[in-house]
């Protein structure tokens, strides 16, 4: 086990936990197995950061068969941080799913419920790290097939219709990327990214290749929840147990940003895919109308997970909104807010388990008067909703600062306006909950509540020290973001 | 040498809060760690005084959170006297919440204590931020930490008021400043305070005018109209918060962030070369009349004097438009001598209240021989606010009027002689009314009443006096605020 063989590892660690967990069959035991695997990955995962800063991009051939034969993983910086990204959220996740699975799942289905949690994380993070197109359909289909039953575990009955919604779109989204994998196959003969990039310059307007690229995009923008492709998200996130939640808000839908940015800027690389204005302007609509619509429709929720949903909505609109714009500080903006939103939400998430804990309930007329009752878990909430906002020294401000710049430096100053509008809307739906929990007196009758315990709090606060941390010393963040965004555009160009 | 002490400016009130909620038991300890954070912080921004007159210029970096963004903070002439008023004025303050919060039983004391330090901690560093994005940094930090404290008697009008408060305030600066500021940075690479401006070069007339106007709405703690609703909203605030923070503290950084982006963003040469601040001339002359005019309808004594603070926040950011040595003089000094003649009125709008029960101006007739001495300090408000010698505002108006007079803003001189009779229309009948009328006589079970707790009226006639003592010594302020404009 050298050093070098740290890409493979980091995927089948997990995946060969999840049989683990099925095994042990005792919860405590898979829950111990999945936090060792997990808190492996996050190693591997910052080490490989770590050697891809230093060094350049790593190929590892699978099994050590070359490329065109074998699959190949290629770790350049932006798989590096993608990954860094998921395996942090992950560890976090799984440290603090222990306390609140206990309450939220059924006994019998602990290890299952394990067991599909590390089935999804080795999913997304193959998806991440791989360089092959078809490998990478496989892992989404493991990461996806994985996710849909983590979210009928909610306690909800709803929970289950809501996982049959995602699993209909979800499975459109990934026909589609398969149909679009299948046509660039037909069409160069190969199934490396790398060569596939190399083999259709100069194919330009073929139509199979158009084929291949519109189901590609459409196919992703179904994963990536885009409006208005975005449908099954809300309920998806409402209902599943809030540890799952949690963990899809934080890492799904950034790896399928993920997956978006390495078909357009790797397989077709910038030329090709933005041939024509066309893509810039309707990503760039899209993501406008997205951000207003969700932000808007979140101000109207009852139900605050429901609510961080269409925010989610929203915020996947802030991150394609920079890649739309087509400049080098509009992606280092989507690469950053990526990274950020999925720090700022995922703590929100978490401090809604702690409300969900200790209340079985997370609508807004119940949290009334909670302030009080539970001082951290709701200033917890309200930090993470402060870096949703954009307040200076969160994460939200770095986004949002850059997202502004670069509208105002493609001259697009509109686009700037709306980005500060929708920090206002988030205003407004954060501040409902901040008035309902704070200046209300709690219900007549309802019993006494007890702050959640350490078990919960300390990684929901983990988690808000990094919105803070990384809103201050962004080194790592914004640095990292702008030298993909450097390579994407020279790589491209 | 000294720009190490800077940070610990901006920590020292937050150093009180852990000491302030650890307390929570004991009262006269826990006011008692707030003076004393109080008076120290007070005199160490005084060490800072013959540094920063002689020239000097202590600066101190943070951290980088943007490539060439730095967290920073930079003593100059304007920030330190903004520190000063509002060290000093923390340190009264806090006495005179002693008397009220008691003597009109409030809860959540500590919680009181605790944000009120926060938001002492944020004026602080927008004193002394060393450009726009540490400026706007504190600038949130002061909204956020001071809605607590409008909210604070926790009933339906104090969230109506906090709705309005945060959202004003939220809204103008997400939606304005911080466009204005990222813009800034777009256009020249900067956000740093420069002496002479940063703007010169790098747009045009017609941009430098757009810009302008949306840092000058932007900053909506100015109160410029018709962002000012949340001055009036944010009245619901217990008296010592009205006082310090919506007298002082809060207003004062939306102005004093005006004059600073107006010196040292654009620049006063580039502002009157290019005609940039002219239609922001006329929104804060606007402001000017149109606020008093609504100051004379009101009865409640406290939107009386918060419609008179709209009002008075114009006469400053006149100033800055004017783009004239005298002008700026004018309005930097209006910072302090308005200070200290405002917190006078709300501090006996408080007593008033806890003396007497009373928040209307009718209900005030013949008050003055029940309440002599804080009637008497209202009355030397009062003269402040009309700016008739022997009080504060008088300096202040006057060098407004000479920068308006070298400019020929004749438009502006009429503003101000307006404003004044104004002034005099709707403050003089309370001194009349409150010493010269007879009392009603008493309602069934009202007993009389003699003066507010003595640490209450302690505090407003030092304040008074203070505000007399401006005029016998403006040299005190006006040499500060001198530098700003290179000596003039």
């Amino acid at each position: 086990m050298t050093g070098s063989d740290l890409p493979v590892l980091l995927v089948i660690v997990p995946l060969l936990a999840a049989p683990l967990c099925l095994v042990l069959r005792r919860g405590g035991a898979a829950w111990a197995v999945a936090l060792a695997s997990s808190g492996y990955c996050l190693y591997a995962a910052y080490t490989l950061l770590g050697t891809v800063r230093a060094g350049g991009t790593l190929d590892y051939a699978m099994g050590g068969w070359p490329a065109p034969w074998g699959i190949a993983y290629r770790i350049d910086l932006l798989n590096a941080y993608v990954l860094l990204l998921v395996a942090a959220i992950a560890a976090v996740v799984v440290l603090y799913a222990r306390v609140s699975a206990a309450v939220e799942i059924p006994r019998h289905q602990h290890a299952r419920f394990y067991a599909a949690l590390l089935l999804c994380l080795a999913g997304m993070l193959g998806i991440t790290i791989t360089g092959d197109a078809f490998n990478l359909f496989v892992f989404l289909e493991i990461s996806s097939l994985s996710s849909y039953a983590l979210i009928s575990l909610g306690r909800d009955r709803r929970a289950l219709t809501a996982s049959y919604q995602y699993l209909i779109m979800g499975t459109l989204g990934a026909t589609f990327i398969l149909i679009g994998v299948g046509l660039l196959y037909m069409l160069t003969g190969t199934l490396n990214m790398v060569d596939i990039a190399g083999r259709i310059q100069g194919l330009a307007g073929n139509r199979t290749l158009l084929a291949a690229f519109a189901f590609l995009v459409a196919g992703i923008g179904l994963k990536l929840a885009l409006f208005p492709l975005h449908l099954w998200l809300p309920n998806a996130y409402a209902y599943a147990p809030s540890v799952v939640t949690a963990l899809l808000a934080g890492t799904a839908t950034k790896v399928a940003v993920y997956v978006l940015l390495r078909f357009l800027y790797t397989v077709f690389g910038y030329d090709l895919a933005f041939a024509d204005a066309f893509l810039h302007y309707l990503l760039a609509a899209l993501a406008v109308v997205g951000l207003l619509v969700a932000s808007t429709v979140a101000i109207f929720q009852d139900d605050v997970k429901r609510m961080l949903a269409y925010s989610s909505v929203a915020q996947i609109g802030y991150t394609v909104l920079g890649i739309s714009l087509l400049n080098q500080t509009g992606l280092t903006a989507a690469l950053v807010h990526l990274f950020n939103h999925g720090l700022m939400k995922t703590a929100l998430f978490l401090a809604l388990g702690c409300v969900f804990y200790r209340l079985g309930s997370v609508c807004l007329d119940d949290l009334r008067g909670l302030g009080r009752q539970m001082p951290w878990t709701l200033a917890a909430f309200v930090a993470g909703g402060l870096s949703l906002i954009g307040v200076p020294l969160t994460v939200g401000f770095i986004s949002k600062w850059y997202l502004v710049l670069a509208a105002l430096e493609l001259g697009w100053w509109p686009v700037a306006v709306v980005v500060l509008g929708g920090s206002l809307l988030s205003v407004i739906y954060i501040g409902r909950v901040v008035e309902v929990a704070y200046m209300q007196p709690r219900p007549a009758g309802a019993e006494r509540v007890r702050e959640a315990p350490l078990g919960l709090l300390l990684p929901t606060w983990a988690l808000v020290a990094a919105t803070f941390w990384f809103g201050i010393d962004t080194g790592l963040t914004l640095g990292t973001a702008g030298e993909i965004a450097g390579q994407l555009f020279g790589g491209g160009r | 040498m000294s720009g190490a002490l800077l940070p610990w400016l901006v920590a020292l009130p937050l150093l009180a809060v852990p000491a302030i909620v650890a307390l929570d038991r004991w009262p006269n300890a826990r006011e008692a760690a707030s003076l004393l954070a109080g008076l120290l912080l007070f005199a160490l921004v005084v060490t800072l005084w013959p540094e920063v007159s002689s020239g000097a210029r202590p600066a101190w970096t943070l951290v980088e959170p943007l490539p060439g963004i730095a967290l920073a903070l930079r003593a100059e002439p304007l920030g330190l006297l903004l520190a000063l008023v509002a060290s000093l004025l923390w340190v009264v303050t806090t006495v005179y919440a002693i008397g009220y919060m008691r003597g009109h039983h409030e809860q959540n004391q500590t919680r009181f204590y605790a944000f009120f330090a926060i938001a002492i901690a944020s004026t602080m560093g927008a004193a002394f931020a060393a450009n726009l994005v540490t400026l706007f940094v504190f600038y949130e930090i002061l909204t956020l930490s001071t809605f607590p404290l409008v909210t604070h008697a926790g009933t339906d009008a104090a969230r109506r008021g906090g709705r309005t408060y945060l959202g004003l305030l939220m809204a103008t600066s997400i939606g304005l400043l911080l466009l204005a500021i990222v813009w800034t940075w777009q256009l020249t690479g900067t956000t740093e305070f420069t002496p002479g401006g940063i703007l010169a070069g790098h747009a045009g007339p017609g941009t430098l005018g757009v810009l302008y106007a949306l840092f000058l709405f932007g900053i909506g703690k100015a109160a410029l109209m018709p962002f000012h609703r949340w001055l009036p909203a944010a009245m619901v605030a217990p008296t010592p918060v009205s006082a310090l923070l919506h007298a002082v503290a809060v207003v004062k950084v939306g102005v004093f962030s005006v004059l600073k982006v107006s010196v040292y963003v654009f620049g006063l040469d580039l502002l009157s070369v290019s005609g940039a601040s002219t239609l922001m001339t006329y929104v804060a002359g606007a402001t000017v009349l149109i606020a008093s005019l609504v100051a004379l309808r009101q009865d409640n004594l406290k939107r009386r004097l918060a419609y008179s603070t709209v009002s008075q926040l114009g006469y400053v950011v006149l100033g800055a438009t004017l783009a004239t040595a005298w002008g700026t003089v004018g309005g930097g000094a209006h910072i302090a001598m308005h200070a200290f003649g405002k917190i006078t009125l709300f501090f006996c709008a408080g007593a008033i209240l806890v003396a007497a029960h009373k928040t209307e101006v009718s209900q005030l007739d013949g008050i003055g021989r029940r309440m002599p001495w804080t009637l008497g300090a209202f009355a030397v408000g009062t003269l402040s606010m009309i700016g008739l010698p022997p009080a504060a505002g008088f300096v202040s108006k006057w060098y407004l009027l000479l920068g308006s007079l070298a400019t020929e803003h004749y438009v502006v001189v009429a503003v101000l002689v307006a404003s004044t009779l104004l002034n005099a229309a709707y403050f003089l009948p309370i001194v009349y009314a409150a010493f010269f009328r007879a009392p009603p006589p008493p309602a069934p079970g009202e007993h009389a009443h003699g003066e507010a707790p003595l640490a209450m009226v302690a505090a407003l006639l030092f304040t008074a006096g203070l505000t007399l003592a401006m005029f016998f010594y403006p040299d005190l302020v006006l040499r500060l605020v001198r530098q700003l404009v290179g000596g003039a």
